[in-house]
């Protein structure tokens, strides 16, 4: 599977050529324009910073106490049921409230296991293919004062499903141990 | 929801770690973990800034103009409730490809704009519209092509391969994406 691997890692080099190569077709200051969007990045780690470390106090707690250990015991039996690793469950637990509190507990993954393992991939995988569900949805809906939001969770749901079963199957055809 | 969710993790671990007798370990983990965030936000800084740089490169291009103009089909199938001129589209489009390309900070502005949209169309209603529904499935179903983060934190923590996910991430998104568009389509007919 080593052609999968290449073609990833060749997406992100290509993109950057296509862009680069566009701008500057087209004329542009393509260098100027670099540095007005990378003041952007600054702004959006700052607005993460005070959040980050918020969580991954609690979640420092949690690992250091066995609390998490205590969930993924729980929800083993289930989880394996439908192949699902009981190590994930609590990543997509939290995954629907909070990207960050998930991304604490990935980082967790990655340094339990290892970034490159069969469990720090799917859980990568995992965490690219799913959304801050409850968040989301009371935010917008929140702002724009709908009481009645029908069948949305249900989609949003049945979507984040389809999401975690086809993150399984391709993470298992990586060939990944 | 979060406030709760935060002061349960906090809590519930100090009693269990008390029972367990790791109230030390939690001592040092309270220290180390703020110390973590810092050391992480540090490494982000760097790859953040790198893609906000060259999306801005994208955008004055005028590529992001003209993927609008490339959904505008897309759209007219999803929101059939939906007048075609109508500005509503241009949020709506905005929305999906700030999330497609990972800017969830912009797409948050443009996302509200479109649901004040919507709801004026619907008539002012407390109820959600089916196409507020069909935007916010569509939204939540995760559209991000580019794991931007996954691939830094992978980087951060050693990764051999920091992007050898986005194959299998876009093929997992495409998965969920689908499904969230057909159980749309689906309930907008049958509820």
């Amino acid at each position: 599977m080593n052609l999968l691997t290449y073609i990833s890692d060749s997406i992100v080099p290509l993109i950057f050529f296509v862009i680069t190569g566009y701008a500057l077709i087209k004329g542009n200051s393509v260098f100027d324009d670099f540095v007005e969007g990378a003041k952007d990045g600054f702004a959006v780690v700052r607005d993460i910073l005070p959040t980050l470390i918020g969580l991954m106090l609690a979640v420092g707690i949690l690992r250091a106490s066995g609390v998490l250990d205590m969930l993924a015991k729980l929800f083993a039996p289930v989880a394996n049921v439908v192949c699902f690793p009981s190590e994930l469950v609590p990543i997509v637990t939290a995954k629907m409230f909070s990207s960050s509190a998930a991304t604490g507990l990935l980082l967790d993954i990655y340094k339990e296991y290892g970034p490159d393992s069969y469990l720090g991939f799917l859980a990568s995988v995992l965490m690219s293919c799913s959304e801050t569900i409850f968040y989301t949805v009371s935010v917008y809906f929140g702002t724009v004062q709908i009481k009645k939001i029908r069948y949305t969770v249900w989609g949003a749901l049945f979507a984040t499903l389809a999401g975690i079963i086809g993150s399984i199957i391709v993470t298992n055809c990586y060939g990944i141990r | 929801m979060l406030n709760k969710i935060w002061a349960y993790m906090i809590l519930s671990g100090i009693i269990v770690a008390s029972f367990q007798g790791n109230i030390s370990i939690v001592g040092t983990a309270v220290l180390d973990s703020s110390k973590e965030a810092v050391t992480l936000c540090i490494t982000m800084l760097g790859i953040m800034s790198l893609w906000t740089g060259i999306i801005n490169v994208a955008s004055k291009a005028g590529i992001i103009s003209g993927m609008t103009r490339a959904i505008a089909p897309l759209l007219r199938l999803l929101y059939p409730g939906v007048d075609r001129n109508h500005i509503v589209n241009e949020y709506i489009a905005s929305n999906m490809i700030s999330n497609v390309l990972g800017l969830g900070w912009a797409a948050t502005p443009v996302g509200l704009k479109a649901m004040k949209e919507l709801k004026k169309i619907n008539g002012g209603s407390r109820v959600a519209s089916k196409d507020m529904c069909t935007f916010l499935i569509i939204n939540m179903s995760s559209l991000q092509l580019i794991p931007v983060n996954i691939i830094a934190y992978r980087s951060q923590y050693g990764s051999v391969s920091p992007s050898s996910i986005l194959l299998a991430a876009i093929l997992a998104t495409t998965c969920s994406t689908v499904a969230g568009i057909i159980f749309a389509m689906v309930s907008r007919r049958v509820l």
